[in-house]
């Protein structure tokens, strides 16, 4: 029986001793393996190569500047091809890039570019303007072409290159973004043979041709994004020799990646939190660049959807089109306080529409026009518009309920939520009740008109044409049933009147001062009431980054800017470009050369163990 | 005794030999029968995956486009190029009608085939967990057997209190536990191993084998310490059921040492429920661990269909779920498929 019992238990004996193996092997595989990133920094110090590692978290949608619409693909595609112009770090003004100069004919409708000649594609071609009129052109022609950028090309008429450095543009009505194109510029050697740009993601052969600052040399979804330095770049040569986008989904993995010094960069999606940033603060090499931002964060009131077709849809509070209400809740708001306790003061307080990043187009009210933080005014307001307080202490509507505003909120920004538990109280303390409507999603309400306040925010380029667009009439949905492209739903005529002309000008100057008096009217109408500008809080590591260009250059940020300029012009520190783990090394051989001997002590032991007691049966 | 033994032994093989032969009549029919239940759990799947995620809040256009200027021409031309404009029921006589060739179409917000960003991704999400499915599957019946035999013992209280605390963890917060001990490190403990991530990229051959398992380390201890209760528990209270069995007095009072009682009598025939779990968790590798996945940026599935929701991605969403669904229904019939051999009573 015994002898039955030993042979019928070898197969199991083996299996066991199969997956112990299994098991063993991925152990100590990865038990191993410390030794392994030492050499390889060692070697990259060897060879003296520079790498720039950033953290990011943001999925790549596509890596086809016909295609591409988010942050970090458009960012990789400024560092990989040339834009007509670019954006002067300093104060944003529009630079050559591609273009060297620029001119608009009398009629304002003709545009004519001069390309510059010394401006060669990576695999040794010359760019010519042939290269730009060729992307626009498809763009205008290829509906797959212009799935991103379509909108910049929606105006023109023709455009072609009657020589190798002129590119002429002509406009259908005059257009005063045209220095503000941005559109990557693609060598025409290369994509025309494209088939289906609807399709076609540019991520399957590397180096991708082209003549930016970096060139891309590798990419693998959620993994990283590589890029080497451009060595022929006209502006000159980036100084670190590597460009890297490692992903880490998590912020505080990424934070704890910054601390030990595997990444050179976090930026955060779309900033460091408070905490994070109070904890990076204290630790050894790291320096938080805590800069103005270019959002807004506001809060955006249903003036009655309609569509363009004059029909009313969604149920906004009625009392909301008076703008003496509107203008009473925006003064019950306590901007202070929302810096101070929510943003922890890594924002600004609100002032106009336009962040103060943005100085040529900057606006804030005058003394007289502020609607400052003032309660007892408010109250006062809103006693004279008519909604006076009933027995209970509830100010009611005209159809006597007691007013309580529906308030969007984003389910997954904290922020919404901490500020909408001061309205709770601010304007509890008015008679007013508030009910927050915390959604994943708001885009189905808020398309449908159906709420009353909403936390609202927008992202503004160094052009602001398109958050001046989104107020107009014209941005109203054709009919109920149709989405256009309008936050909420403004409308207002004196608004676009200024919109047109500003569209028009050609002249910067005047041009920014016919904007401002559009933030001005959109100040007083009350639909839309900036809270505050949100900063934009990043780090990075001084003994990789010895020097890098914010955006503006005085006190800007570094990720995310208009151009290339943080990524091209930062300088490696003299310790190199990666971390450097050679100290630890030792200790981890002592680990790991711990774990085999103890691991391999206990397996002799069970052995031992095994062989004494099948023997003794 | 050896003597008394043998002829019991094939008197009771010979007695066994009967309701064997009717067992190999009835397997083809139950065979057929678990299979046929699967294929029709796949339609449903494939029908319901279309219907659940129109359900879900959100328009893909607008959540595409936001952010962005453009025009109400170019919107519409989105939801032509999507077929959004089309009438539901033609929506879904083209959407069936290619999954069933195994075309689920193309990813809105990536533009690419789905079938390639599952295929992408399908591979790193089996890697972390079928790596950890097989450690914490063999430390749990390991464990569990141990435990159950002696149960009530120092070391039974030890290892389920351990294996009940590690379970009931967030796993997202042991993830970024594990991050700051052994990867960035405390005190005088350097950082072992990388914060994040499936490899550093530019690695080739066998250095890159390494690399990889080197990142796989910390989300496989992870996975391994939060699961591995579950198997450990199963297996536990398994074993006690049978432990009081008149076979194992017999086993024993033939003078077979504990040790093999056990691992040759008790363990085998307290198996079943285990291997329940074992496929139902065998399923769930496939659905990838999402918080884990975040937690060690692991670009599997289950990071995939999160971004795939958001927006929503509906053919990415659909394509995701059917292989999700299709995972769970064949590990099912397979169990099914495995019972009759473990214990042929489930057979008839």
């Amino acid at each position: 029986m015994g002898t039955n019992d030993q042979t019928r238990s070898l197969p199991r004996g083996l299996r066991l001793v199969a997956a112990a193996g299994a098991a063993a092997l991925t152990l100590t595989a990865g038990l191993a393996t410390p030794l392994d990133p030492a050499p390889r920094q060692a070697r990259a110090a060897d060879d003296g190569k520079k790498v720039l590692t950033v953290a990011v978290a943001q999925s790549v949608d596509s890596l086809s500047p016909f295609l591409a619409v988010r942050l970090l693909s458009t960012s990789i595609h400024r560092l990989m091809y040339e834009y007509l112009t670019n954006y002067d770090p300093k104060d944003n003004h529009a630079i050559p890039g591609l273009a060297t100069k620029w001119e608009s004919s009398p009629d304002k409708l003709t545009w004519t570019y001069t390309i510059r000649s010394n401006s060669k594609w990576s695999d040794g071609e010359q760019a010519t303007a042939e290269d730009a009129a060729w992307t626009f052109n498809k763009m205008m022609t290829d509906s797959g072409a212009a799935t991103a950028n379509g909108s910049y090309v929606g105006n023109f008429r023709k455009v072609t290159a009657p020589s190798p450095t002129r590119l002429v543009i002509e406009l259908k009505k005059p257009q005063a973004t045209m220095t503000a194109l941005d559109v990557p510029i693609v060598p025409k050697h290369v994509w025309e043979k494209v088939s289906d740009f609807s399709e076609f993601n540019n991520d399957k052969s590397f180096p991708v041709v082209g003549n930016g600052p970096f060139v891309l040399t590798g990419y693998k979804p959620d993994s990283y994004v590589r890029l080497k330095a451009n060595e022929s770049f006209w502006r000159g040569a980036p100084k670190f020799d590597e460009l890297v986008f490692r992903y880490y989904k998590d912020q505080d993995a990424a934070v704890s990646a910054l601390r030990k010094g595997e990444v050179s960069f976090v930026a955060g999606s779309p900033s460091l939190t408070p905490a994070q940033a109070e904890s990076l603060e204290g630790a050894e090499n790291v320096k938080v660049n805590d800069a103005p931002g270019r959002r807004f964060y506001a809060l955006a009131t249903n003036p009655g959807a309609k569509a363009k077709n004059g029909e009313k849809f969604g149920d906004g509070h009625p009392s909301l089109l008076d703008r003496r209400v509107r203008h009473a809740l925006f003064m019950a708001v306590d901007r202070e306080a929302i810096i101070d306790k929510v943003f922890r003061g890594h924002a600004v307080e609100g002032e106009g529409y336009i962040p103060p990043r943005f100085s040529q187009y900057f606006w804030k009210p005058s003394t007289s026009q502020k609607l400052a933080y003032d309660p007892a005014k408010a109250a006062e307001l809103l006693d004279r518009a008519g909604y006076r307080k009933n027995g209970d202490g509830k100010r009611v509507g005209k159809d006597g309920k007691p007013i309580t505003y529906r308030v969007l909120c984003h389910a997954t920004d904290p922020n919404d939520k901490a500020v909408g538990k001061y309205l709770q109280e601010w304007w509890g303390d008015l008679g007013i009740g508030v009910r927050l409507e915390c959604l994943d999603n708001v885009t189905d309400p808020w398309l449908a008109g159906k709420y009353d306040l909403a936390f609202d925010g927008w992202s503004v380029n160094p052009d602001p044409d398109f958050v001046l667009s989104i107020h107009t009439c014209g941005a109203l949905p054709a009919t109920p049933k149709d989405t256009g492209a309008t936050d909420n739903f403004i409308c207002d005529k004196q608004y676009d009147e200024l919109y047109a002309r500003q569209l028009a000008e050609y002249d910067p100057a005047k041009r920014a001062d016919i904007v401002k008096r559009m933030e001005s009217r959109l100040y007083d109408l009350g639909y839309m009431n900036v809270m505050a500008y949100p900063n934009a809080v990043e780090a990075y590591r001084t003994d990789q980054i010895k020097s890098i260009t914010t955006m503006p250059a005085k006190a800007g940020n570094i990720y995310g800017q208009d151009g290339y300029w943080s990524w091209w012009s930062a300088v490696p520190a003299d310790a190199g470009g990666s971390s450097d783990n050679a100290s630890s090394t030792g200790v981890v051989v002592g680990i790991v050369a711990g774990v085999v001997i103890l691991g391999g002590l206990g397996v002799f032991a069970a052995m031992r163990r095994r062989a004494t007691a099948e023997d003794r049966e | 005794m050896t003597a008394d033994a043998t002829p019991a032994l094939v008197e009771d093989r010979q007695t066994a030999a009967g309701p064997r032969v009717r067992e190999r009549s009835a397997y083809p029919r139950y065979l057929a029968g678990k299979v046929a239940g699967a294929a029709v759990s796949l339609l449903a799947v494939l029908v319901t995956s279309f219907f659940l995620f129109r359900l879900i809040p959100g328009d893909p256009v607008k959540t595409m486009t936001g952010g962005r200027q453009v025009s109400a021409e170019q919107l519409a031309a989105y939801r032509e190029e999507f077929g959004l404009d089309l009438p539901l029921w033609r929506q879904f006589t083209d959407y069936s009608g290619k999954a069933l060739t195994g075309d689920f179409g193309t990813s809105y917000q990536f533009r690419a085939p789905v079938v390639d960003k599952i295929t992408e991704a399908l591979p790193n999400t089996l890697l972390l967990t079928g790596t950890a499915f097989v450690l914490y599957t063999a430390l749990g019946i390991f464990l569990g057997t141990r435990s159950a035999w002696r149960r009530g013992g120092l070391g039974d209280r030890v290892n389920t209190g351990l294996a009940l605390t590690l379970y009931s963890i967030p796993s997202f917060w042991l993830g970024l536990l594990l991050i700051i001990v052994l990867s960035v490190g405390i005190g005088p403990l350097p950082g072992l191993f990388p914060t994040g991530g499936m490899e550093s990229g530019g690695e080739e051959g066998f250095a890159y084998v390494l690399d990889v398992a080197h990142h796989l380390v910390l989300p496989v201890v992870t996975l391994v310490a939060v699961e591995y209760g579950q198997t450990l528990l199963v297996t536990r209270s398994a074993l006690l059921d049978e432990m009081g069995s008149d076979y194992l007095t017999t086993a024993r009072a033939k003078g077979l040492r504990d040790d093999l009682v056990r691992r040759r009598h008790a363990v085998p025939n307290a198996l079943l429920p285990t291997v329940t779990l074992i496929f139902i968790n065998l399923g769930r590798t496939v659905a990838g661990v999402i918080l884990v996945e975040t937690v060690f940026s692991w670009p599997g599935l289950g990071g995939l269909f999160y971004q795939a929701l958001s927006v929503p991605d509906l053919p990415l969403v659909q394509g995701l779920f059917f292989v999700f669904a299709a995972a769970v229904i064949l590990m099912n019939t397979l169990a099914d498929l495995v019972y009759p051999l473990l214990d042929p009573r489930v057979a008839r």
